[in-house]
Order: structure tokens, then C-alpha cells, then sequence
């Protein structure tokens, strides 16, 4: 088994394109646990950490530019801000060591329906970059993966990195384990406003074959909002509203039996989880109102 | 193939290491460190915790290349000779060593967190110490020790505040 170790994004790609086999390896939080678990035995590691270009984020026209290789712990101590859905997911992965380590590029390069980074990715609507000597190509992240750890990624292809529209309203996240730290998620979901499009965007983690939306619930509370006037009068929407989105977030779901729970339980906690969340996100965005009269 | 890395302060040189294997191995079986111990294998218990470039990971998690040039300091690199760190000298007094299994892990955790935070509220203990198990069931005497060793470096940074060197302005 060899290494390569580029050191330039370029030498990346072409490296990637001379042998589409090699497995990209940044963090390692996944990749060395197949490794140590003899579970995967690639003909060679692409170690993408020492490519500099990935490790880095900008800001252009109100979108992060998320390089691939930024850490969940970078996120966390730079991005609260900007990028609070995905902030809060990241305070979930696993344990400080890593977070110190894992990469949202490598979540999504993963593509486990499991992934922390997705479900606030899929509600703030970002596009991943992806590349190879041949071009790069966005996709919109909802697209992005196609299966159980399966994703749109071509042989030669390497994430570049993620664009994530930056917060124009109140995130929330909310995920289910049976502890606060180490564990993989029984569901999760995460929740989007965004009150000067008058929008709202979901994602669901753990309930299906892929990370997804639950598009009639957006379509459904973004309606319901509008048509009572809780956009313009901030006033919290009906029970009634708050319990319908639940049951359709529930409803967007696929899920199975397995050891972290029965899929009878992910569709009950999602229910919770989307009408939970959906109050903690008005209250903020009463909050905000008043600190901007205040 | 080869690899080199700083490992607590010195260039150290390991051949015929296989590319997939870990940064936890090439310390244990190719340097004689085995201070960071090799437990779940997967990132959960913390047992092989090391300082990589001034950041605690778990060293099972690295490929071996990876670390290649870059600067790993273990549980054997936080003493000076044979004075302990404040963090290992809590431990002992506190008595939140059984089996001794998670220590060496623990220990690099909460030295980080110190560092980073001199005065941690017991939330931020849990927090900082949340990727390391402990199966003796020690968390409290752990979390004993880390007060303690925050009290004990606090007590070291005063003295060095108001030590002779800087009381007569020779520092």
C-alpha cells in the first residue's frame, strides 16, 4: 500500500487522476477505523492534510466558501456566527479529540446517512465543490448523495469544498444519542429560517437511506407562516401548525430497525426534535427582534 | 517505508512502517513509548491521546505518514525529568488511578485543557475529558484530580509571578 501526500491542491487532482483508486484520508476518523477494523484495505491513502488550500474558509456575497479540510473544531471557534446550524452539529461529533481532527469535507466525502455536518448543510441549501483534472462541478448538496455512504463524487473526483449560505435568520440542531458525547446519531434533525426570503429549510439525519429534506414540511411551514402573518408579526405560529410540521418531517423519513433504534422511534423523536426546534428558532428570532429594538 | 517526526522534543526515526498503520503504533511498537495506550482502536476511549502540531487527537486515527515532520508529544514528554506536571501530580494525590488503563489519556486531556483554560467550571472538565472512558468507574476522583491540578498550576504561575527573578526585575 502507498501514501501520496500532495501538497498542492493540483498535485491532489492529477494525483487522484493517475490513480482513482487511492482513498482520500484527512482526518482519519474514518477512514483508520476501517483500517484498524481490517475492514477496508485500500491499494493506497491520498492524505489530503497537507494541502493547504483546503484548510481554509472565506466569505464572498454572504456564502462561506468551506474549505474541505476545515475541522469541526475550526468551525466551532469560527463560524458560530456566520454558520450556526452547522457550528451546533459540529459541538455534537464525537469528543474534542475529534473534533479536532475530522473534517466536514470528510463527512461529506463519507456520505454516511449518519453524518453530523449533513442535516444543517441540507437546511442552509449549500453546494458542494467538487474537482478533478477534467473541471469542477457544484452540486447542491441534497444531490450530492445517492445511497448509503454513497455519493455523486466521480472516481477521479475530490471535494474542494462546501458553500453554505451564511445565517440570515435563527439555525437550530437537534440530535438523539444516549449520551452527549461519542455517539453516532439515533436520528437528528436541523432547521432553517431564513425571514427576508421567507423560507424555511429542514434536514434529516439518521432516517434514511441518505441524508435528506423534508421538503413538504418546508413547503408546508414557510405557507402556514405567510398566511397567519407570523413573518411580519413574529408572533409564534399555532400549536396546531407547529404540531402538522412535525408529523410531515416525521413523514419525510425512511427509516429502519437497527441497533441505535426502531424506526418507529426515529419518526417519533423527529416529530419532537422539528417541533422543538422550531420553537427554540422563534424564540431567537423574537429575541433578535427585540435586541435590534432594544 | 520511513518515517520521521519530533516526538517529545527529539527527531525520531522509524523504518519499514507500513503506510496504514497509526501514528499510536509506530509510538508503542517502533519508538518504545507506550505510554499511549491502544484500546477501542476507533476514537472512542481516549486511551491514546497525544499532542499532534499542539492539538490532543487520538493517535489511533492517524496514519503513520501523516505525522510524518510534524511535532507528537505523548504522556512520556510531559514531565521534566523526574519532577512530574502539575496534571500528574494531581492525579497521584487524588488517587484517580485504578487500573491505570485510560491515565495516560486522561491526563494529556486535561493537561490541554489547562492550558487553554486555567480555571475550568466542572461543565468544562466533563466537556474537555467527554472523549475519554474510563471503566473503573473513576470519573469523580478524575474530576478531583483536574480541580487539583488546576489549583496546583495556579498556585505555580503565582510563584513564578512573584518569584525573585521578577521581583528584582532580572527576568
Amino acid at each position: 500500500m502507498e501514501m501520496v501526500q500532495p501538497t498542492t491542491w493540483a498535485d491532489a487532482l492529477a494525483a487522484k487522476a493517475a490513480d482513482p483508486e487511492l482513498l482520500p484520508i484527512a482526518g482519519g476518523t474514518d477512514v483508520m477505523v476501517e483500517m484498524n477494523f481490517d475492514r477496508r484495505r485500500p491499494t493506497g491513502l491520498l492524505d489530503l492534510t497537507r494541502v493547504d488550500e483546503l484548510r481554509i474558509w472565506s466569505v464572498d456575497s454572504g456564502t462561506v466558501a468551506l474549505g474541505a479540510g476545515v475541522t469541526y473544531a475550526e468551525v466551532i471557534a469560527d463560524l458560530g456566527q456566520l454558520l450556526p446550524g452547522l457550528a451546533m452539529a459540529s459541538r455534537t461529533v464525537g469528543s474534542p479529540q475529534i473534533r479536532n481532527r475530522g473534517t466536514v469535507g470528510g463527512n461529506l466525502g463519507s456520505a454516511s446517512p449518519a453524518g453530523d455536518a449533513h442535516p444543517p448543510l441540507l437546511a442552509s441549501r449549500a453546494v458542494v465543490e467538487v474537482a478533478s483534472v477534467r473541471g469542477s462541478r457544484r452540486i447542491p448538496v441534497h444531490e450530492f448523495f445517492t445511497g448509503v455512504k454513497r455519493s455523486a463524487l466521480e472516481p477521479d473526483e475530490l471535494i474542494r469544498a462546501v458553500h453554505v449560505p451564511a445565517a440570515t435568520g435563527p439555525e437550530q440542531f437537534s440530535k438523539i444519542g444516549t449520551r452527549n458525547a461519542m455517539v453516532i446519531a439515533v436520528t437528528s434533525f436541523a432547521l432553517a429560517l431564513d425571514p427576508s426570503e421567507r423560507r424555511v429549510g429542514t434536514g434529516v439525519g439518521s432516517a434514511a437511506p441518505t441524508p435528506r429534506r423534508a421538503l413538504e414540511a418546508e413547503e408546508y411551514l414557510a405557507d402556514a407562516l405567510e398566511t397567519a402573518g407570523c413573518w411580519e408579526s413574529r408572533e409564534h405560529p399555532a400549536t396546531s401548525v407547529v404540531r402538522r410540521f412535525g408529523e410531515l418531517v416525521a413523514e419525510a423519513a425512511s427509516p429502519i430497525d437497527d441497533v441505535r433504534g426502531t424506526a418507529d422511534y426515529r419518526r417519533h423523536a423527529l416529530a419532537v426534535m422539528a417541533r422543538r426546534t422550531l420553537t427554540w428558532a422563534w424564540d431567537e428570532l423574537r429575541d433578535d427582534d427585540q435586541e435590534v429594538a432594544g | 517505508m520511513r518515517m520521521s517526526c519530533r516526538v517529545n522534543g527529539e527527531t525520531r526515526t522509524a523504518d519499514d512502517v507500513w503506510p496504514g498503520e497509526s501514528l499510536l503504533y509506530v509510538l508503542r511498537e517502533r519508538l518504545g513509548l507506550p505510554g499511549a495506550k491502544n484500546a477501542c482502536e476507533q476514537g472512542e476511549c481516549g486511551s491514546c491521546t497525544v499532542y499532534l502540531d499542539g492539538v490532543p487527537v487520538c493517535s489511533c486515527l492517524v496514519a503513520a505518514g501523516q505525522a510524518e515532520g510534524r511535532e507528537v508529544v505523548t504522556v512520556e514528554g510531559l514531565a521534566e525529568g523526574e519532577r512530574l506536571d502539575p496534571v500528574q501530580e494531581a492525579f497521584v494525590t487524588a488517587g484517580a488511578v485504578q487500573c491505570g488503563f485510560c491515565t495516560p489519556g486522561l491526563v494529556v486531556a486535561a493537561h490541554d485543557l489547562l492550558q487553554r483554560d486555567p480555571d475550568p467550571t466542572d461543565a468544562d472538565i466533563r466537556e474537555a475529558l467527554a472523549g475519554n472512558l474510563c471503566r473503573c468507574t473513576g470519573y469523580e476522583k478524575i474530576l478531583d484530580a483536574v480541580r487539583l491540578a488546576a489549583d496546583l498550576s495556579g498556585r505555580a504561575t503565582a510563584r513564578a509571578d512573584t518569584g525573585p527573578d521578577n521581583s528584582t526585575g532580572s527576568a
